[in-house]
């Protein structure tokens, strides 16, 4: 008896004209959240304007600069490595090298330096404030720029790069790490210290088994991301693949840039596809 | 009433103890190998990337003397002087930083609207065709795996000097970075709502809009901010190849020599990275708490 009346398929004119007006305000339409919504938009594409303006975009180079481009994807085929395979291949070792042994430094640098950022491991406000903040400044320089300082300091070369990636990951890594450290869950920890143990057991037993996978996880990223920043290095000087790439673009041998682009593309696609299983393995194997 | 424990028999116990050691020792074996794998690529890396702890131990002592050779000299006698000493060159890097800000905040909106267009085609769960999603997911892994610099160098030299070419590449990077991101959201949706409208016979485009876009828009805009972070960071080396922004003052000042300039324009940039990171974050969480 009640079942067809409420179903909605049979509501009439008067029992909508009802609703309407038992709930006005579902059926009036949000004025405000729209009038901020239109406002929050043409903020933004105002700003966009003038940011244009201001960077002197202008249609006539776009147009012009997108065919010389198409012209260019055109000289790019096919890719060949010009008789200099061996070379690049060498270039590519020297890349992965300068990824691996600097994302490995900054994670064995970033290590101890989390735990003094860490609230729950150094509960001096003090202390871990200014880790922390050195560890933003130390984030807040790009890869390149820390290069070109290192390069003053150990000449030009792969080791300078290196070098640069430890640095710039040492304060990202630093950052997420002590965020690790802070989100585990504190039980363990607290019982080592109900059972007797000092600080440091508390950290070895309590902290580090439950934040090593997910350290080891974040390592394994870090190092996918800086397979591609170590490919760029070496634009100013740094070593890896990026000399060969900002060189010959400039002098437009762009078969040999393309079969480049295509080494640097197979490679961070396997490297990927390795760390990835690693990354799950680790993962899973916290989880279990 | 004290409760007694029975001690296990003593061949179960033993038994018990050898399956403990061994699963211990299995596990010890796992460490050390994974170790010995570890030191073994260290050392294979620290071959191709002709690594010479020597050289830096001999050289460390320049690193630092860069560190205090760039360090303005600022004495409390003359503090407003130095200072402007150390900052003679703000109103031009000042205008410059403003140019790099103004160079992320296009490239990121630009990469954004390009990963909205494109993301749902990328998502599984809305893509109109799989053939469709293939290609589209292919194509965001390229223009993210290229780093935005090489595509700067390669603009560069089809459209000439200038921030409109680092404006382009970071715009194309971020539409791999985002969209791959965006797409991931969208696969994580609750699909009850676009069953439903697709029951009551709405279109593509009215099942994205009143069914997806609710859903996913306050994470689409909490990722945009965070690559606007990223593209700050970036953005500030573009002029390092003739891209527009500080960069170019940067390495002109590194290259020369300009010890003081080269802290001053370091220090403008960190401060406002940092101000950004801070001001994002605040953002984020506002965004994401509010909508909940």
């Amino acid at each position: 008896m009640k079942g067809p009346e409420r179903d909605p398929a049979h509501l009439g004119p008067a029992e909508i004209a009802a609703l309407r007006r038992r709930f006005p305000d579902s059926f009036r339409p949000a004025w405000r959240g729209r009038l901020l919504a239109v406002l929050a938009l043409a903020g933004l594409v105002a700003l966009a304007g003038y940011a244009m303006v201001r960077l002197d975009f202008s249609a006539t180079r776009l147009l012009a600069g997108l065919g010389r481009l198409g012209e260019f994807s055109l000289l790019m085929l096919p890719p060949e490595a010009g008789g200099r395979a061996w070379t690049f291949l060498q270039a590519l070792a020297e890349t992965l090298g300068i990824a691996f042994i600097g994302t490995l430094t900054a994670a064995l640098l970033a290590f101890p330096v989390a735990f003094l950022a860490a609230r729950n491991v150094v509960p001096n406000p003090f202390v871990h404030f200014t880790v922390r903040r050195g560890l933003d400044v130390v984030r807040s320089v790009d890869v390149l720029i820390w290069a070109l300082i290192w390069i003053n300091v150990v000449g030009l070369g792969p080791f300078a790069g290196a070098l640069a990636i430890a640095c710039a990951d040492f304060g990202a890594l630093g950052k997420l790490f002590s965020e690790a450290v802070e989100t585990v869950d504190g039980k363990a920890a607290e019982g080592v210290s109900a059972s007797g143990g000092a600080e440091l057991h508390r950290i070895r037993f309590g902290l580090i088994p439950a934040v090593l996978p997910v350290l080891g996880s974040q390592v394994l990223y870090f190092f996918e991301s800086n397979t591609r920043s170590a490919t760029i290095i070496g634009i100013v000087g740094a070593g890896g693949i990026g000399q060969y790439l900002s060189e010959l673009i400039r002098v437009l041998e762009l078969r040999q840039v393309a079969f480049l682009i295509l080494m640097i593309l197979v490679t961070v696609a396997v490297i990927d596809a390795v760390s990835g299983r690693l990354r799950r393995t680790l993962i899973g194997g916290a989880a279990r | 009433m004290p409760e007694r424990i029975t001690p296990l028999p003593p061949d179960r116990a033993a038994a018990l103890a050898g399956a403990y050691g061994a699963a211990v020792a299995a596990t010890r074996r796992r460490t050390w190998a994974g170790l010995a794998a570890l030191v073994v690529l260290a050392g294979l890396a620290a071959q191709a990337a002709e690594v010479r702890p020597l050289v830096l131990a001999a050289n460390l002592g320049r690193f630092t003397d860069y560190i205090a050779q760039i360090l303005p000299h600022l004495t409390l006698a003359n503090l407003p002087g130095d200072l402007a000493e150390w900052y003679w060159g703000w109103p031009k890097w000042l205008g410059l930083l403003g140019e790099t800000l103004l160079m992320a905040y296009l490239g990121t909106l630009l990469g954004a609207l390009g990963g909205f267009v494109l993301c749902f085609s990328a998502a599984a769960n809305v893509a109109g065709s799989r053939t469709a999603c293939f290609l589209v997911r292919r194509g965001l892994e390229f223009c993210r795996t290229v780093p935005e610099i090489v595509f700067a160098l390669i603009f560069v030299i089809a459209f000439g000097l200038g921030p409109m070419v680092g404006v382009l590449a970071l715009a194309i990077h971020t539409t791999g970075a985002l969209g791959k991101l965006f797409s991931e959201v969208v696969e994580n949706i609750d699909m009850k709502p676009v069953e439903s409208l697709t029951a009551a016979g709405a279109g593509r485009i009215e099942t994205l809009r009143f069914a997806v876009l609710p859903q996913v828009l306050s994470n689409f805009v909490s990722y945009g901010l965070l690559r606007f972070e990223i593209n700050v960071r970036g953005a500030g080396v573009m002029g390092f190849v003739g891209a527009g922004g500080i960069g170019q003052e940067l390495l002109v000042a590194i290259r020369n020599f300009y010890y003081a300039d080269v802290s001053a324009i370091l220090v403008l940039i960190i401060l406002t990275v940092m101000a950004i990171d801070l001001g994002t974050e605040r953002l984020r969480h506002g965004l994401l708490g509010g909508l909940r």
